[in-house]
């Protein structure tokens, strides 16, 4: 991707995660998560990850964050109100994530180069991130983890059943 | 060309917005969509390292993290509206009789 589309895009993303975590209302921030998840979508279409991109649609943007709306609109909450108590919380944990941001961004920057790979320059295959060529992956090499996946959404689907019941014993 | 060491840095941040968001939010939603960021931000660094190695191991890889978090995502709330229905509340610091 050229810098002109890569740093508006990457800006933009991050401009949006940030809503997610600093607007007071949970509606705001769901919304802001819709916002930074399709534009996940769009990197990933430029990675050459196309099925990637719309499972990340489909999956995140369509099912998750319909399902995190509903639960909002459900429970009818109200906007958070800034506790006074947990200021020097909030600026240990963001003064650390600072710290953590600045020590790994060294690292990676200070390593450029270096990643294994062919890189960006070479054109992927045309059948790279399709789903004909995913779908052989995940039905020959990963066939064991895939039909791990059936039973943890079976388990997912019993446990909210359960645990969503009137009845909590 | 803008090379994968920018969209590392990228998951990078977005993976830190999401565990500083995690820990000074105390709505447990809003905690819950913060999982959900540091998730996507691995999604996006395995993406940049397969399209690195022009391999598909980690577009795979992102489809059993999509799996894991619609799981969570499905349990979790539906742990919220149990909580909310006998307790009133969503706030993670009012929510203390399993900690010391």
């Amino acid at each position: 991707m050229s810098p002109f589309t890569f740093f508006p895009l990457a800006a933009l993303i991050i401009a949006s995660a940030l809503g997610v975590i600093l607007n007071l209302h949970p509606i705001r921030s769901a919304l802001c998560l819709a916002v930074t998840l399709f534009l996940m979508a769009v990197m990933f279409v430029f990675l050459d990850a196309h099925l990637v991109a719309a499972l990340q649609i489909i999956v995140y943007a369509g099912a998750i964050l319909v399902l995190f709306l509903f639960v909002i609109m459900l429970l009818n909450l109200e906007a958070d109100v800034p506790h006074k108590r947990r200021r020097n919380v909030t600026l240990v944990a963001t003064a650390s994530g600072l710290g953590f941001a600045a020590i790994t961004l060294h690292a990676l920057f200070s390593s450029e180069g270096s990643l294994p790979g062919p890189g960006f320059s070479v054109a992927a295959p045309a059948e790279f991130g399709t789903a004909t060529a995913i779908g052989e992956l995940l039905f020959t090499r990963f066939v064991l983890p895939f039909e791990i996946t059936s039973v943890l959404l079976l388990v997912t689907v019993l446990g909210a059943v359960v645990l969503a019941k009137k009845k909590l014993r | 060309m803008v090379p994968a060491t920018y969209y590392i840095a990228l998951s990078l941040i977005l993976f830190v917005i999401g565990a500083v968001g995690f820990l000074i939010r105390r709505n447990l939603i809003v905690m819950f969509m913060s999982i959900e960021l540091m998730l996507n931000a691995a999604n996006l660094a395995f993406v940049t390292f397969a399209r690195q190695q022009l391999g598909m191991d980690g577009q795979v890889i992102v489809f059993f993290v999509m799996t894991v978090a619609a799981a969570e995502v499905a349990v979790g709330l539906a742990i919220i509206i149990a909580l909310f229905r006998h307790r009133e509340t969503l706030n993670a610091d009012e929510v203390r009789i399993l900690r010391w």
